[in-house]
């Protein structure tokens, strides 16, 4: 295992490595250069407009130039930003990531969860109405024009019913008065939420160690009590209002994701499902008696678990590039839409800093899937 | 003695009459191989199509897609004939009949008109022709190169097969969308590169892993190896034997690049990042831009049209892909042929 994941990070490495030379050279290879895009004023003078390349370092040959910016992107330096200046990109991203992290991770996971689900009932009960139902709106919802979509949920949801807040982080009238940053109040709430996510988890191992069959009485109870407390310590707390500020505004966002996004892993689930049922072990647990719902969950459900964990790369990827657009249409000041404007402003360091973080990105997911993998299917032991 | 079987006459077809005819024909002519390659394809298709039908969604998919391409059809037909291209080009056109634009449908415009007092059903419509387009495009570049990866990776395994699957890891690990919005920033994309660099991702990418796994389980069937055996190139056996072979698979993950390709066009368009003359993405952005999104049901025929187009089509690729994954993985059948 320890073995087999040096060799992941070696490979995660090199893949970054390239990551990081395509970028470069793509912004290479587009018309025109960083002094120029500076230096395009027709007043100034020759000599100017040497220094400028001189400082940005463009009168080295190409092959230089390339090995300083990847020393540079290695040790952390990503320049500074045009758009943002004189702020270093990376300060940048780093204000940026954990926004992004919460909205596809929040999402990711709701939708695995719902899309497995459904998934296994629509394939348990093949023909019947809610197969139609689910595939047809499923479908329609993974493959509907996202940024329409997502205008839609602000329609309804923000214009019409007035339920939540039309987009962006925070409410600056509510946030007017307070004495903390947003970035303050939201890191104590990724804490929090990492806390309880880790919590619950533990606590459903450890029941499960005790060798009983289905989950053991005091599961639910235990967390739903973690799950009350929550709230009502937050609500003691003098940041609790700021921080429901910034949860209204989450909620948008991550239902829209979720819904364009549940249907890749329930369509996936349901063929999954329709090859383990045929089975032989699935015909030998309903021989033993054992009830239809034990059969489905615990038989047929969890060995076709395997090749929807080994798909969840193509959506998590698919969820990264939702998360872009979604962040683009929400306002929400996330990876995604400091690429759609450092692209649209030319922020030639921004965009290759955030390309490269997206990149980063997903890489983690798949080295996440793949130990997920390893612990879900104990045949499978990496050497 | 050796009897004719009935399967072998109806497959290579009665044997030549002549001095002394052999009973089975050893060395068919090359017109009557075609010929019993076009009867064993269209047995094959008949079967495939008989499992087709049986999904029900698909076939409404397949008819989806048939009255999209309809539409493409018809603009052409309609500019020529009854629409005049002062009132009714979708780019360059203004609906001088009407005083204030973006106007409801009326009879002359059954889908009223844009911001610019242009006709959104000649707009659609001359849309939908460039999504075939790039689509198609796209997928077949695609499957070209995935099914051309696929079957030589699997053939030579060892370094080639290596170099070609950490290059689809590398691809898979860069989110599309993503890398389009660099590249439309740094580069002036039209139509043709996008569905070039859609292809090309898609087919260096999990298209031909895909593939590569299948090609894997033919490349081990014994009509390789009796290829083999009679004295088979590798260029041969590769492309006579196992690209074929592969082709079903490969009209499978066609259907999935089409989807994928409209849909980036429509989000790099509404983003105003691609250089094009008219999309059902550029009708979403000229709206947006315009503010009339947020008017919600008032302005629909600014949006509905073009995004429900855009739903549509796509997932009738999709569901169509779906319904294909059926006829070509038995396994998914609901009855065991």
């Amino acid at each position: 295992m320890t073995g087999y994941l040096a060799k992941r990070a070696g490979q995660m490495v090199l893949t970054l490595f390239l990551i990081v030379t395509l970028t470069f050279f793509l912004v290479q290879a587009q018309p025109g250069d960083y002094a120029t895009f500076y230096a395009l004023n027709p007043d100034l003078p020759a000599d100017v407009r040497a220094q400028i390349k001189e400082s940005f370092g463009l009168d080295k040959p190409l092959w230089q130039q390339y090995l300083v910016h990847m020393k540079n992107t290695f040790t952390g330096n990503f320049g500074v930003s045009f758009g943002h200046f004189p702020r270093p990109v990376l300060e940048v991203l780093a204000e940026r990531l954990p926004r992004t992290a919460v909205l596809f991770l929040t999402a990711t996971a709701v939708s695995f969860y719902i899309g497995f689900f459904l998934g296994k009932a629509i394939a348990w009960r093949r023909g019947g109405v809610l197969e139609y139902a689910a595939t047809i709106s499923g479908a329609t919802l993974f493959t509907a024009f996202t940024p329409a979509f997502g205008l839609m949920m602000i329609w309804i949801f923000a214009f019409k019913l007035g339920w939540l807040p039309v987009g962006k982080f925070l409410d600056p009238l509510i946030w007017r008065g307070a004495e903390v940053s947003a970035n303050h109040v939201f890191s104590y709430m990724l804490v929090t939420g990492a806390a309880f996510v880790a919590f619950a988890f533990l606590v459903l191992l450890f029941f499960r160690r005790s060798g009983r069959i289905g989950p053991a009485p005091l599961v639910g109870p235990v967390i739903g009590a973690a799950a009350l407390a929550i709230p009502v310590a937050w609500a003691f707390s003098d940041i609790g209002f700021l921080a429901l500020d910034i949860l209204r505004h989450m909620i948008l966002p991550i239902v829209t994701l979720t819904l364009i996004s549940f249907a890749g892993t329930m369509l996936l689930t349901r063929n999954s499902m329709l090859e383990t049922m045929r089975e032989d072990y699935v015909m030998a647990a309903r021989a033993k008696g054992l009830p239809e719902k034990v059969v489905r969950d615990r038989h047929a459900a969890r060995n076709a678990l395997l090749p929807v964990v080994t798909s969840l790369v193509y959506s998590l990827i698919f969820a990264i590039d939702g998360s872009v657009i979604i962040e683009g249409v929400f306002s929400w000041p996330g990876m995604g839409m400091t690429l759609l404007d450092a692209v649209r402003s030319e922020d030639l360091p921004l965009v290759m800093g955030s390309m490269v973080f997206i990149g980063l990105f997903s890489l983690l997911a798949h080295v996440i899937v793949d130990v997920l993998y390893v612990y879900l299917d104990p045949r499978i032991r990496y050497q | 003695m050796i009897t004719p079987q009935p399967d072998q006459h109806a497959i290579f077809g009665e044997p030549p009459a002549g001095p002394e005819p052999p009973l089975v024909d050893l060395h068919p002519g090359r017109s009557q191989m075609a010929m019993a390659r076009a009867r064993l394809a269209l047995r094959s298709f008949r079967g495939g199509w008989a499992i087709f039908v049986e999904s029900r969604i698909g076939v409404l998919s397949l008819a989806t897609i048939v009255l999209f391409a309809l539409m493409a059809i018809s603009h052409p037909i309609l500019m020529a004939t009854v629409w005049d291209a002062e009132v009714y080009d979708p780019v360059t056109g203004y609906a001088f009949d009407r005083l204030e634009h973006p106007s409801p449908p009326n009879w002359r415009h059954p889908l009223g008109t844009d911001p610019l007092g242009r006709d959104v059903l000649s707009q659609l419509l001359s849309s939908t022709r460039s999504e075939f387009i790039l689509g198609i495009t796209a997928a077949l570049v695609t499957v070209g190169i995935a099914t051309t990866v696929g079957a030589v990776a699997a053939y030579y395994g060892g370094l080639v097969d290596s170099l070609f699957m950490r290059l689809a890891d590398l691809i898979i690990a860069l989110p599309g969308i993503s890398l389009l919005i660099v590249l439309s920033a740094l580069f002036k994309l039209n139509l043709f590169y996008l569905a070039l660099i859609i292809g090309v991702l898609g087919g260096f990418g999990g298209t031909a892993i895909i593939l590569k796994s299948q090609a894997l389980s033919i490349r081990v069937k014994p009509y390789i190896e009796a290829a083999r055996v009679a004295g088979g190139g590798h260029f041969h056996i590769i492309f006579v034997h196992i690209i074929p072979n592969l082709l079903p698979l490969s009209l499978l993950y066609m259907m999935f690049t089409v989807t994928g390709a409209i849909f980036a066009e429509a989000v790099l368009s509404f983003l105003g990042l691609l250089d094009l003359r008219m999309s059902w993405g550029i009708m979403i952005h000229t709206a947006n831009t315009g503010g009339y999104l947020l008017g919600g049901t008032r302005y629909w025929w600014l949006i509905v049209p073009a995004g429900a187009s855009i739903t549509f089509l796509c997932s009738a690729f999709y569901l169509v892909g779906r319904a294909l994954d059926e006829v070509v993985n038995p396994r998914l059948r609901r009855h065991t042929a």
